[in-house]
C-alpha cells in the first residue's frame, strides 16, 4: 500500500508518478479488459440464443443500467480508497429523491431548489458519516449502518412509499437519449472523469491515497487524515444524492423503497470488481466505472437469455469472488517479488 | 465496552509493505502474546450494564414483564440471535467477517422443509444432512478466504447472494414441502413444566446456553487462543501458516454450524414462511459490536456478544414498550448502535482502534489488519 | 474533553440539521400518516380509544374508489363464474380492431419479479397458459423480463422492449404504480398494444387494465367479518407487511375505516415484514398483555406463525383474517377456528395471455377488467382444499389453474 506514497515520509506532501500509480493503471486496464470479455463472451451466447446483444434496446438497457449504480460506485469509490465504507448509500439515494420530489412538486420553477436541497441533505448524511467515524472514533461498518437505520425510519415514518412529483423538464434527465446513449450515463460518466481528475490532480486526492494507504505516514506528513475522511465521505453521499435525483427523474416521483435495491452491497462489489482494493490506497474510479460495466453487461445478458431471476444472484455471487479472487492474486504475485525477504513471516 | 489494552499491531509488521521507509512497528511483536483472557474480556461488563439498564426500563414500563412467563417467553424468541452471535464472535475476534448467516439461515429451513416434506421419521436424517450443508458452507467460505486470498467481507458477501439464488432456485423461488412436527419442537417446544409458572422451558434456551458454554470453553482452548492471536496480530500468527489457516477455516464452519442450528430454531419457533433469515448477519454483527467485541478482532468475550444480543431485542421490545410508530424502530436502533460503539471508543482508559485503524505509536494495535490485500475486514 | 463534547455536540446538531431541514422544506400535502393515526389515538395507553377516530385519509385512501370497490363486491359480473378468470364487473368495451393480427404473435411480458410465494404460483399459472395458446398458434413468442422489483430495472425492460420493435402486445406488471407511470405511457405511445394487470399506474392511455376489484374490497372484506364475529368492545390486532406499499396501504386503509365505524377496539397495527419468528413474537407480546380476540392481516404470509403463538401461550384461538393460502386454510380446516380468507384473484395471471389473444383476433375486450374478487368462507373451504390437495404450503387456492395442461404437476414440481 505504502506504494503509493513517496518514499521519505515527513516532508509536504507532492503528487508524484508512483509505482501504485502504475500498478493502478495495470489493474484498471485488466478490468476494462474484463469488461470487453463479458460482453464478447455474452454477445456469443445470446446470439446462439438467436438474439443480439449489440442490439439498440440491449445498448441502451445496458448503458442505462450503468448509471444509477456508477454514481452510487464513484462515490463508494473515494470513501473505500480512504480505508471506510459507506453503508447508507440506498437510504441517501431515496431521502434524496423525495427531497427533489416533494420540493419540485412538478413545477419547473422550482428545480434549482429541489435539486440543491436534495444534494443538500446528501451532503449533511455524508457529513455527519464523516464526524461520526473520525469524532465519534465509530468504525466505517457500524457507523454507515447506524445512519443509515436512522434515515430508514424517517423515511418509512414520514413518506411510506413514493411522494412529491418532478417537472416534466427533470424528467428528461432520467428518459433523454443521445443516439443510444442515455443523458444520465453521459453524465455519469462526466462525474467519473471529475472523479477522476480529483484524485489524480489534486491535494485532496493526493491525500485520499495517503489516509487509505497509511494514515500514520500521512498524519506525519502534515495530512489531515480526518478531514480527508469527511471530505470522502460527503462526495460520496453527494454522489448518492446525485443518484436520488436520477431516481427521481426516471420515476417521475421520489419514492422510499428505493433502499431495499441493494445499492449499498452492489457498489462494493462493483468498487472491489474494479480493482479497488478494500482496504484502501489503491484503487481507481476509472476500474469501478468498468466494474458497474461489467455488471450491467451481465444483467442484460440474463434478460437476453431469459435466465431465472435466482440463477442471476448466483452468478453474480460467484463472478464477484471470483474477480476478487484473481485480483488478489494478482497483487499477491506483485508484491511477493518485493517483500519475501524483507521481514521474515511478513510475506503475505 | 471494550477491553482497555490496544490489541497488538496486527499485521502492521507488513502494513505499508516494501519499499516505505515507515516508521511502523516492527517485528518485535511477532513475538509478543495476544492479550490474556482477562484483559481481553474486560471492559465487556459494560453491555451486561445496558442490558440491566434496559431490562430494568421495560420492567418500570410494564411490571409484567418479570414474571418467568413473560421472561422465558422472550428469551426464546432471542435464542436464535444468541447462538447466531456466539458464532459471528468466532469470525469477528478473529478480524473476519460473516455476511453469509442470514442467506444461510434461509437456505437451511428451506432445504428442511423440502427434505422433511412433513414426515417426522425423516427429521434426523435431514438434520444430519443440514449440518454437513453447514460444514460445507463454513468450508468454502474459509477457503476462498485464506487460499483464494479474498477478503472475507467480499468472499461471505459472494456466498450469500450464491446461497440466496441456489436456494431459491432448487425451490422455485418459494419454500415447499413442511418441516416436521419433530423437528419444529426444538425450536418450538420445550420441557414442560409447572415451575415459576412457566409451561414449559424451551429447547431453544437451553440450546442457547449450551452454545454459549461450549463458545466459552473453545475461547479457553489453544484453538481460542489462536483465533483471538489472528484478530490481534495475524503477522506474528502467521508463522505457523497451516495452523492460521485451518483455525481461519474452523471459525468460519463453526459460524456456519451456529447459524444452521440458528436456522433449526428460527424455524421451528416461526414455521415455514418465505423471507426466513432476510438481513440476520447485520442484526448478529450489531449484537456482537454491541457486546463490545471489536470489528477487526482481537477484542471481547463470546458471553458479550451474546448478551449483545439480548441487548439488542431488549431493544426492540423496549421500543414496543413506547407505543411510537413502528417505522421508527430502525432509527432506533441505529442510534443505539452509534452510541454504544462511540461511548466504548470514547471511554478515557481505552484507546480503541477506530478508523483509520493504524497504530499511532509503534507496537500499538491495528486491527482491521494492516496490509492491503490482507484478508481481513476493510472498515473494523 | 470540551473538544470531544463539542465534536459530538457537532455531530448531533448536524443530524438535527439534516432532520430539520427535510422537515421543514417539505411539503406533505400527499404523504400523511395513514397508518399512524390509528396507533397514536388508540396506542397511547396500551389500546384504549379504540378505533373510533383516525379513519384514514390521505395518499392511500381515495373516497370515491373506496366506495366504488365495495360497491363492486355485490355486483354480479359478466360471463361464466366457471372461468372465473374471464368474467369481468361492470366492462366498458374497448375496441382493438386496430391491433388485429395475422398469424400467430410476439407476446412480451414485463414482470415486476417473483419474489414472493403469490408471485410465483401466478407466475406458472401464466406460462401454463401460454403453452396452451402457443399449441393453438396464437403465440409464437414469449419474452419475458424480471426487475426483481427494481422499479428502475422495469422502467429500462419496458423502454428495451419498445425498442426492440418486436412485441405485438406487452404485459406489464408494475413494480410501483407512481414510479412506472411515465414508462407505461412511453410505451403506450409507441404503438404497441399495452396490458397492464395487477397493480395499476396513474394513467389510462393502456388498451386495459385487468385487476381483481381491488385492495379497499379485500380490507374490508377482513374488517366486516371480524366486526359481524365479534362482540362490541372485543380487541383486535392489525398485522401489516410493510408501509408504503399502495396495494397493502389500500387494505389497512379500508380496514381503518371500517374499523373507525364500529366498536371493535384496535390493540394497534404492527409492522411484521411478513417473517414468522416476528410475528409469533409481536402476537405473543400482545397476547401476554390481554386478551386479544380478533387479528386482521394485509396478507396472508405468515398467518400461521400468528395462529401458533396463540397456542404457545395457551390461549383460545381468535377470529381471523388470513388469505387464500394453503398453510392457512389446512390450519383453518385443522384448528376449526371463525375465520375468513380474503383472495387477491391468483387467476388474474391467467387473464392477460387471453386478453393479448382476443386483441390480436381484433375483439373488443374491456378497458378496465375488473375480475371478480370472493373471499373464500367457511362454506367453500372444503371444496377448495380438495381442489388443492398436493398442493405445496405456500401455494394459493385461488390460482386457477385446474384445467391447464399442466395440472397438477406444475405447480407441485416448482
Amino acid at each position: 500500500m505504502t506504494a503509493t506514497l513517496p518514499p521519505v515520509a515527513p516532508e509536504a506532501p507532492q503528487p508524484a508518478p508512483t509505482p501504485a500509480h502504475r500498478a493502478q493503471l495495470g489493474t484498471t486496464a485488466i478490468v476494462f479488459l474484463a469488461w470487453i470479455a463479458t460482453f464478447a463472451i455474452g454477445y456469443l451466447l445470446v446470439r446462439r440464443d438467436g438474439g443480439n446483444l449489440w442490439s439498440q434496446a440491449n445498448r441502451v438497457k445496458m448503458l442505462t443500467g450503468m448509471s444509477l449504480l456508477g454514481f452510487v460506485a464513484i462515490g463508494q469509490t473515494l470513501v473505500i480508497l480512504c480505508r471506510s465504507l459507506d453503508l447508507s448509500v440506498g437510504y441517501v439515494v431515496a431521502w434524496s429523491s423525495l427531497v427533489a420530489a416533494t420540493q419540485m412538486k412538478g413545477d419547473g420553477g422550482r428545480l434549482v431548489q429541489a435539486v440543491v436541497l436534495a444534494l443538500g441533505v446528501a451532503a449533511l448524511v455524508g457529513l455527519a458519516n464523516g464526524l461520526i467515524i473520525t469524532k465519534l472514533r465509530v468504525n466505517p461498518f457500524i457507523a454507515t449502518l447506524g445512519t443509515g437505520l436512522m434515515i430508514k425510519g424517517y423515511l418509512d415514518t414520514k413518506y411510506q412509499g413514493p411522494a412529491g412529483s418532478v417537472s416534466d423538464s427533470f424528467q428528461q434527465f432520467g428518459y433523454t437519449r443521445i443516439w443510444f446513449v442515455p443523458l444520465s450515463t453521459i453524465v455519469m460518466v462526466v462525474v467519473a472523469v471529475v472523479a477522476i481528475l480529483v484524485l489524480r490532480k489534486t491535494a485532496l486526492g493526493y491525500r485520499m491515497f495517503a489516509v487509505g494507504g497509511n494514515d500514520e505516514v500521512a498524519t506525519h506528513s502534515g495530512i489531515r487524515t480526518h478531514r480527508t475522511l469527511i471530505a470522502a465521505h460527503v462526495l460520496c453521499s453527494l454522489a448518492a444524492g446525485v443518484a436520488g435525483l436520477l431516481i427521481a427523474a426516471r420515476y417521475g416521483t421520489g419514492d422510499a423503497r428505493v433502499y431495499d435495491d441493494g445499492l449499498d452491497l452492489d457498489s462494493i462489489a462493483a468498487v472491489v470488481l474494479g480493482g479497488t482494493l478494500l482496504l484502501g490506497g489503491r484503487g481507481s474510479v476509472a476500474g469501478t466505472v468498468a466494474g458497474v460495466g461489467i455488471l450491467a453487461v451481465l444483467d442484460t445478458v440474463f434478460d437476453a437469455l431469459e435466465v431465472d431471476p435466482f440463477f442471476k444472484d448466483v452468478v453474480r455471487g460467484a463472478v464477484i469472488v471470483v474477480a476478487v479472487a484473481l485480483y488478489a492474486r494478482r497483487q499477491i504475485d506483485r508484491r511477493s517479488t518485493r517483500q519475501r525477504f524483507t521481514r521474515a513471516g511478513a510475506e503475505r | 465496552m471494550t477491553d482497555t489494552h490496544i490489541s497488538l499491531a496486527k499485521g502492521a509488521a507488513a502494513a505499508p509493505a516494501d519499499d516505505a521507509v515507515v516508521p511502523g512497528p516492527d517485528t518485535s511483536l511477532a513475538t509478543e502474546a495476544p492479550p490474556g483472557r482477562e484483559k481481553r474480556a474486560a471492559g465487556t461488563w459494560t453491555v451486561y450494564i445496558l442490558l440491566g439498564v434496559i431490562l430494568g426500563w421495560i420492567w418500570y414500563l410494564d411490571h409484567d414483564f418479570v414474571e418467568a412467563p413473560t421472561l422465558m417467553a422472550f428469551v426464546k424468541k432471542a435464542a436464535p440471535l444468541l447462538v447466531l452471535a456466539a458464532g459471528q464472535y468466532l469470525v469477528i475476534v478473529a478480524g473476519e467477517f460473516d455476511l453469509s448467516v442470514g442467506s444461510l439461515v434461509g437456505a437451511q429451513v428451506v432445504i428442511a422443509a423440502k427434505l422433511l416434506d412433513g414426515e417426522d421419521d425423516r427429521t434426523l436424517a435431514v438434520l444430519a444432512v443440514m449440518v454437513g450443508f453447514g460444514v460445507l458452507v463454513g468450508l468454502v467460505n474459509g477457503l476462498i478466504t485464506t487460499l483464494l486470498k479474498v477478503p472475507s467481507f467480499i468472499a461471505t458477501l459472494g456466498m450469500m447472494m450464491v446461497l440466496f439464488g441456489a436456494v431459491r432456485l432448487w425451490t422455485g423461488g418459494a419454500p415447499t414441502g413442511a418441516l416436521s412436527e419433530r423437528f419444529r419442537t426444538i425450536g418450538r417446544g420445550g420441557i414442560d413444566t409447572d415451575l415459576w409458572g412457566l409451561r414449559q422451558v424451551p429447547w431453544s434456551v437451553l440450546i442457547a446456553i449450551a452454545v454459549g458454554v461450549i463458545a466459552v470453553l473453545i475461547m479457553r482452548t489453544s484453538f481460542g487462543r489462536t483465533l483471538v492471536a489472528l484478530g490481534d496480530n495475524p503477522t506474528a500468527a502467521r508463522f505457523s501458516a497451516v495452523k492460521v489457516e485451518r483455525t481461519r477455516i474452523a471459525a468460519f464452519v463453526m459460524s456456519s454450524l451456529a447459524a444452521t442450528l440458528a436456522g433449526i430454531l428460527i424455524g421451528g419457533f416461526g414455521g415455514l414462511t418465505s423471507r426466513v433469515g432476510d438481513g440476520l448477519e447485520f442484526t448478529a454483527i450489531t449484537a456482537v459490536v454491541l457486546g463490545g467485541v471489536v470489528l477487526g478482532g482481537g477484542r471481547g468475550s463470546v458471553l458479550a456478544a451474546m448478551a449483545g444480543g439480548l441487548t439488542l431485542e431488549a431493544v426492540f421490545r423496549l421500543f414496543r414498550q413506547f407505543e411510537w410508530e413502528t417505522t421508527w424502530q430502525p432509527t432506533v436502533q441505529g442510534v443505539i448502535i452509534v452510541a454504544a460503539v462511540a461511548y466504548a471508543s470514547w471511554r478515557p482508559s481505552l484507546h480503541v482502534p477506530t478508523w483509520p485503524w493504524r497504530p499511532t505509536t509503534p507496537g500499538s494495535s491495528d486491527p482491521s489488519g494492516g496490509e492491503p490485500c490482507d484478508d481481513v475486514p476493510p472498515a473494523p | 474533553m470540551r473538544r470531544r463534547t463539542t465534536r459530538s455536540l457537532a455531530v448531533l446538531a448536524v443530524l438535527g440539521l439534516a432532520l430539520a431541514s427535510a422537515c421543514s422544506s417539505d411539503d406533505p400535502d400527499e404523504a400523511t400518516d395513514s397508518g399512524g393515526d390509528t396507533t397514536e389515538a388508540a396506542g397511547d395507553d396500551g389500546g384504549d380509544g379504540g378505533g373510533g377516530d383516525g379513519a384514514a385519509e390521505g395518499e392511500f385512501f381515495v373516497q370515491a374508489d373506496y366506495d366504488n370497490q365495495l360497491a363492486q363486491r355485490d355486483v354480479e359480473p359478466e360471463g361464466d363464474a366457471e372461468t372465473p378468470w374471464l368474467q369481468a364487473i361492470e366492462p366498458e368495451e374497448a375496441d382493438t380492431a386496430e391491433f388485429a393480427l395475422d398469424g400467430a404473435g410476439t407476446l412480451c411480458f414485463s414482470n415486476a419479479s417473483i419474489s414472493n410465494p403469490w408471485r410465483q404460483t401466478g407466475w406458472i399459472t401464466m406460462q401454463q397458459q401460454v403453452e396452451v395458446l402457443t399449441e393453438e398458434g396464437v403465440i409464437d413468442d414469449f419474452q419475458v423480463a424480471d426487475a426483481a422489483d427494481d422499479d428502475s430495472k422495469q422502467i429500462s425492460d419496458i423502454e428495451a422492449f419498445v425498442d426492440s420493435g418486436e412485441c405485438d402486445a406487452l404485459i406489464i406488471s408494475p413494480s410501483t404504480t407512481a414510479t412506472l407511470t411515465p414508462a407505461v405511457e412511453a410505451a403506450c405511445e409507441s404503438g404497441i398494444p399495452v396490458i397492464v394487470f395487477d397493480r395499476g399506474v396513474n394513467t389510462d392511455c393502456m388498451v386495459t387494465f385487468i385487476h381483481p376489484i381491488g385492495g379497499y374490497a379485500y380490507g374490508a372484506d377482513g374488517a366486516e367479518f371480524l366486526v359481524e364475529n365479534l362482540e362490541p368492545g372485543s380487541t383486535v390486532l392489525a398485522l401489516r407487511i410493510l408501509p408504503g406499499v399502495d396495494v397493502l396501504e389500500n387494505r389497512w386503509a379500508a380496514a381503518q375505516e371500517i374499523f373507525a365505524d364500529s366498536e371493535l377496539e384496535i390493540l394497534g397495527d404492527e409492522f411484521t415484514e411478513g417473517d414468522g419468528a416476528n410475528i409469533k413474537d409481536i402476537v405473543t407480546q400482545y397476547i401476554e398483555q390481554g386478551d386479544v380476540d380478533g387479528i386482521w392481516m394485509d396478507a396472508g404470509d405468515g398467518a400461521v406463525s400468528a395462529l401458533e403463538a396463540f397456542e404457545d401461550a395457551g390461549v383460545d384461538y381468535p377470529v381471523f383474517v388470513g388469505e387464500d393460502e394453503l398453510s392457512f386454510m389446512r390450519k383453518w380446516d385443522e384448528t376449526g377456528i371463525t375465520a375468513i380468507a380474503p383472495v387477491y384473484s391468483n387467476f388474474q395471471w391467467r387473464t392477460p395471455i387471453l386478453a393479448a389473444q382476443a386483441i390480436w383476433a381484433g375483439e373488443p375486450v374491456p378497458s378496465e377488467w375488473v375480475l371478480p374478487q370472493d373471499p373464500i368462507t367457511e362454506d367453500d373451504l372444503g371444496d377448495y382444499l380438495e381442489r388443492n390437495e398436493d398442493m405445496p404450503s405456500l401455494h394459493y387456492a385461488k390460482f386457477g389453474g385446474e384445467d391447464l395442461p399442466g395440472f397438477p404437476e406444475a405447480w407441485q414440481d416448482r
